[in-house]
Parts: structure tokens; C-alpha cells; sequence
């Protein structure tokens, strides 16, 4: 009988509300990098055009952006996650120095270190976006100033975004398993163990 | 220690905003030095960026170009490339300013005077604005009588000294000197004379239609005129 084996050699990694979270996020997140993508690559603008739809689309996928996030609340997995994505503890430290010094032995709980600063940074630049968005959107809540200073901090950090988004993708294009946990909810136990290994009691 | 990562970003954010005017400035200086063309790439990089707001423009040319002028005047006319290349051309060179922010400084446009064609058309005594439309099926554009007939406001031809191309508005487009460009329609291919003001485009989506630069759309601009 196979379920059982199967079963056993794989664990939970992701609940199903983590996941829808996860999935809607990257979503709304592909939408705003896409408009944003036609929006202000000449090429790409020249070949869509339709510049009113666009910033729509824009503007409401960049809104909607946290709403994944605050529904995810009502899940306790999602939000214990949540806790363990904020506590950085000592074998934080190692991971993030072996990392540094491309060494090998990267001690990490259900998140590595550097999946916690991936999340903290990702949480506080899209705060940014967001406000930096909303001062460009309803041109009279700011003094021009304000305005000027958005659109310079909104363009500067959408650079970042896209590289450090272009990494989190090649890092999962490059890890089936850390995939198969995201789109399955469940992982194999030898890869938790060594990839995770402070995770599973 | 995720949270203290959280507001330190939004903190950044903020000093970002408010230290943004001297960042740039930096940064102009740095990309006017550059001799590679890299700083162009980066946000806020020098030269014009393209705006559509239709689906697919269609391509004019020498052979199927018409400009019409219309409305209330005495005489409707239409003009094909050569005719508006044969008339008097004038010769502008000054700042650009998109009401998005970006700015190229000096830059020749050429081509005719629009007070010249309304005058050839006749303008009415009942008239009070001009309306403009385009061949992209969707831009209009709207100056009233006095702004029209500025010196400063033309049918342009030529940009930087050569034929106006396909991306910036080519064959010929609006061309007004003191606003945001926005007012400067691309793909210009019909000027309807009217006695009233019609908000265009992006006016009917928020913008101001007496588009002085730095004295309108909330934004204090360095006049281009």
C-alpha cells in the first residue's frame, strides 16, 4: 500500500491557508511588476500602449497587495509562521555567516535566516510602495514636495523589488522540493532535515 | 528582530522621501558625467519616455497624412505632409516637462505656427477654443482661442532637428512650448475650432486643462516658456 509510505517519508509544511496566501500574493505582486514592467520600460510601453488601463490594473493590484496578508491573519498556522519568521535566534547568525563565507553547515529552523530577512524587507518595502503609491494616486493628500520625493523613492525601490523578486523566483526555480512544499503543503522528510534541521522535533 | 526589519524599511521610505530633492541632484550630476549611456537604464534616467493610452497607433506617412481644420471657421482645409512643410517654419528650443516628473532640457522642435493655420482658416467671431484629435483614435487635446495662438504653440514636424518619428508623435504633433506636455498631443490629425472648451483626455481623468508648467497640476516646475 503506497498512501501510508508516502505519508510517512513526507511532512506538513504548509497549511492550505499559507499557501492561498502565498498564491494570491504572487499574483497581485506579478500584476504590479508586469503594469509596473509596461509602465516604464519604453519597449514594453510602445508594444502595449493603453497607458489609463494599465495604471488601473496598477494601482488596484498594488492595493490589494496586503489584503492576502491581513485574511491570512485568521489562520493560527499562518500566524505562527509569522512569529517565527520575526524571531531571529543564534543559529540565525550561523546560517547567515556560513552564507557569507560560502561555507557549508547552515543550521535553520522552519525558515532560514535568510527567508526571515527576505520577509521582513519584502513586508517594509511594500509598506513604502504603498505609501509612496498612494502619495502619486490622489495627487492632493501631499504637498508637491512630498510628490516629487514618492516618485523618487517609488521608482528606486521598484528597481530593488524587481532584482530581490528576481532572486526569491530563482532560488524556488532552483529548489523543486522548497516548490512541491508550496504548491502541496507537504515536504520529503530527508530534505526538512537537511535543509531545516533545527524544524522537526 | 522581523519587525524591527519592517520599520527600518518604512523609515528608510520615509527618509527617502524627504531627502529625495538632494538624492536627485546627486544623481543628475552623476548620470550628466557619465559617458557610458549606463544611467540612463537606472529610475529617472534622462530622455523621453513613451506614452500611449491607445491599444496599436497606426503608422502615417507623406502618402496618407491629412490634417484637417475645421469647425467654425470660414474655411475648412486639409493638409497633406508636403503642404504644411511648404508653409513658413518656426524653430523652438526649450526645456520639455512631463507632468510625470521627467524633464529634457533643450530641445528643438520645428514646424508651423498654429495661429497660421487658424488664420488661414478664418476663425469666427463665435469662437472660443480649439479642440485637437489624433489618429491614434483616442488622444484629444484642447487649448482655448489665446493659448492657441501663442507664438510658442506649433504643428510640429521636425524634433531635434529631424523628422518627427513614429514613437514621438510622427508625423506631426502638437507642439505647446509653456505646458506639460501632455497638452503637446502626439499623432496630431485634427484641429476643430469650437466655442467652448472640451476637456481632453487625461483632463477628463484629472488633469489640469490650462497646463502651465509650474503654475497648475499642483506641481511648481521651472516654466518652459
Amino acid at each position: 500500500m503506497h498512501p501510508p509510505t508516502e505519508l510517512a517519508d513526507r511532512v506538513r509544511r504548509f497549511t492550505p491557508a499559507e499557501r492561498w496566501v502565498h498564491r494570491s500574493t504572487a499574483v497581485l505582486m506579478g500584476v504590479c511588476v508586469a503594469t509596473a514592467a509596461c509602465l516604464y520600460l519604453p519597449q514594453l510601453a510602445e508594444l502595449v500602449g493603453r497607458r489609463a488601463l494599465v495604471v488601473t490594473l496598477h494601482e488596484w493590484s498594488g492595493l490589494l497587495l496586503p489584503v492576502p496578508f491581513l485574511a491570512g491573519l485568521v489562520s493560527r498556522a499562518f500566524r505562527a509562521d509569522l512569529g517565527r519568521l520575526n524571531r531571529f535566534g543564534p543559529h540565525d547568525r550561523a546560517w547567515l555567516r556560513a552564507v557569507l563565507r560560502r561555507r557549508p553547515g547552515r543550521p535553520a529552523g522552519k525558515f532560514n535566516a535568510g527567508q526571515k530577512l527576505w520577509a521582513a524587507w519584502l513586508a517594509g518595502a511594500v509598506l513604502v510602495m504603498l505609501g509612496t503609491g498612494l502619495l502619486m494616486w490622489f495627487t492632493h493628500l501631499a504637498p508637491l514636495a512630498w510628490r516629487t520625493g514618492s516618485t523618487f523613492v517609488h521608482d528606486w525601490l521598484a528597481l530593488a523589488l524587481g532584482i530581490v523578486i528576481a532572486g526569491h523566483v530563482g532560488m524556488a526555480a532552483g529548489d523543486p522540493e522548497a516548490r512541491r512544499g508550496m504548491r502541496t503543503g507537504l515536504v520529503r522528510r530527508d530534505w526538512a532535515r537537511r535543509e531545516h534541521g533545527e524544524w522537526l522535533p | 528582530m522581523g519587525r524591527r526589519l519592517i520599520l527600518g524599511m518604512a523609515g528608510a521610505g520615509a527618509l527617502g522621501v524627504a531627502a529625495a530633492p538632494a538624492l536627485q541632484r546627486v544623481l543628475e550630476s552623476f548620470a550628466a558625467k557619465d559617458p557610458t549611456g549606463v544611467s540612463d537604464l537606472l529610475p529617472n534616467g534622462g530622455g523621453f519616455r513613451y506614452y500611449s493610452v491607445a491599444a496599436s497607433v497606426p503608422h502615417k506617412s507623406a502618402a496618407d497624412y491629412r490634417l484637417t481644420v475645421d469647425g467654425l471657421v470660414d474655411r475648412p482645409a486639409g493638409y497633406t505632409l508636403p503642404e504644411l512643410r511648404a508653409l513658413p517654419q518656426t524653430r523652438l528650443v526649450r526645456d520639455v516637462q512631463c507632468v510625470t516628473g521627467w524633464r529634457v532640457p533643450a530641445t528643438p522642435f520645428q514646424g508651423v505656427r498654429l495661429s497660421r493655420l487658424l488664420d488661414a482658416a478664418g476663425v469666427r467671431p463665435s469662437a472660443r477654443a480649439v479642440r485637437l484629435t489624433c489618429f491614434d483614435g483616442t488622444y484629444s487635446e484642447s487649448l482655448t482661442l489665446d493659448q492657441a495662438r501663442r507664438p510658442d504653440v506649433l504643428v510640429a514636424l521636425k524634433m531635434r532637428d529631424k523628422d518627427l518619428a513614429h514613437a514621438h508623435g510622427g508625423p506631426v504633433r502638437l507642439y505647446v512650448a509653456p505646458m506639460y506636455f501632455y497638452k503637446s498631443a502626439k499623432w496630431l490629425s485634427g484641429i476643430t475650432v469650437t466655442d467652448h472648451v472640451q476637456p481632453g483626455y487625461w483632463e477628463h481623468r484629472g488633469y489640469d486643462v490650462d497646463a502651465w508648467v509650474g503654475r497648475s497640476n499642483g506641481r511648481g516646475d521651472a516654466p518652459t516658456d
